[in-house]
């Protein structure tokens, strides 16, 4: 009696997009709460566990990523208007970001280049294919930019998008540490850093640190994206990566 | 509904963003171009207007939210990175410390350079 009644409610479900948004916003509000709980620790990022909660869900239920996406897309449209409201951090740190233009200029543009040419060099070197090398290349900028990049030069933006996740948790999880390893006790200097690599998971991670870590990893987030997306295409073509 | 106005006002943005690279063939994705109109906005008026605030808070304050549909795409690549997960995690872990380490490194040594050259700069 329960079986079929069941069975057709999994076929409705599985059918429509509430299941995959409901189930992302769950995960993710779980995941969060199991990280505040454990003191923040960064090994807990709330992508990391609501990712693998929800990665382990669809091969359990044999759920498609398509019939997944269908109802996750409503959160992953909101990085498009989220990418333009990093507008309002920059503008009210603008005065700030006067004082230090010209070494967070520097720092910047040596970040891209160094970011775009050591993912695809290292890649390179181990034997990725070129597809693969060009995913990596945008990994340090946030998702929605970087997906774009990535199918501007030929990668694989879904690729793209996975890779700059884990990015995003490798500078949110190694970042203080590495600071505190070079010595590097200036929070606008980390800020800088982490935004430039880790975009919007390092920011999260950033204000945790201190309001003005955050602010300059934001910052840092904001120009690097513009920074890639206009030189990446180009670096990569007068490098003799793109043929 | 101040969430709401400053939702539009912000997909208004991404929107003119959208259309004015499409027009003008430049090579910059939409919503950054979009961030860059709002941002030369907010610099003509001086003050950034109350609905954007609330919408732009929420949105940002919650970042990380927004990763995780792309995250479980990684699902869709489980035969490429079975193929290519060495050189793939050692490009992302080696890459991601060298990145940021240099930045801040260049970022320390230039401040300290342009401190130098002014004195009287704090």
């Amino acid at each position: 009696m329960i079986e079929p009644d069941l069975n057709r409610i999994w076929v409705y479900l599985s059918a429509s997009p509430l299941l995959g948004l409901t189930m992302t916003l769950v995960a993710y509000s779980l995941a969060h709460r199991l990280y505040l709980r454990s003191g923040s620790n960064p090994l807990l990022n709330p992508v990391v566990t609501s990712v693998t909660a929800l990665i382990l869900f669809l091969l359990a239920t044999d759920t498609s990523y398509d019939d997944y996406f269908d109802g996750a897309q409503f959160v992953h449209f909101l990085l498009g208007p989220a990418t333009v409201a990093l507008a309002i951090p920059l503008y009210q740190q603008f005065n700030k970001l006067k004082q230090v233009w010209l070494p967070v200029t520097v720092a910047l543009v040596t970040g891209v280049v160094v970011g775009a040419f050591s993912s695809v060099a290292i890649a390179r070197l181990l034997g990725a294919s070129l597809e693969t090398q060009l995913s990596l290349a945008p990994k340090s900028v946030t998702a929605p930019v970087g997906m774009a990049i990535s199918e501007q030069i030929g990668g694989l933006p879904s690729l793209t998008a996975a890779l700059v996740v884990v990015t995003g948790i490798i500078g949110a999880v190694i970042g203080s540490k590495l600071f505190d390893l070079m010595g590097i006790r200036d929070d606008s200097v980390k800020g800088i850093a982490m935004g430039m690599t880790s975009h919007g998971i390092g920011t999260a991670r950033a204000f945790q640190v201190s309001a003005q870590m955050g602010a300059f990893s934001g910052l840092a987030m904001a120009l690097s994206a513009f920074l890639y997306s206009v030189f990446l295409p180009w670096l990569l073509s007068v490098s003799g990566v793109l043929g | 509904m101040q969430l709401i106005n400053g939702i539009t006002l912000l997909l208004i943005y991404q929107l003119a963003g959208e259309v004015s690279v499409r027009l003008l063939g430049l090579p910059v994705p939409g919503p950054v171009m979009g961030m860059v109109m709002l941002f030369i906005t907010l610099m003509i008026r001086g003050r950034v207007a109350k609905a954007v605030e609330p919408a732009s808070t929420a949105l940002l304050g919650h970042l990380s939210l927004l990763f995780v549909p792309a995250g479980v795409g990684l699902i869709v690549h489980f035969n490429r990175l079975g193929n290519e997960w060495l050189p793939i995690s050692v490009t992302l872990l080696l890459s991601t410390i060298i990145t940021m380490a240099v930045t801040a490194l260049v970022m320390q040594w230039v401040t300290r350079l342009t401190a130098r050259r002014e004195p009287n700069h704090d």
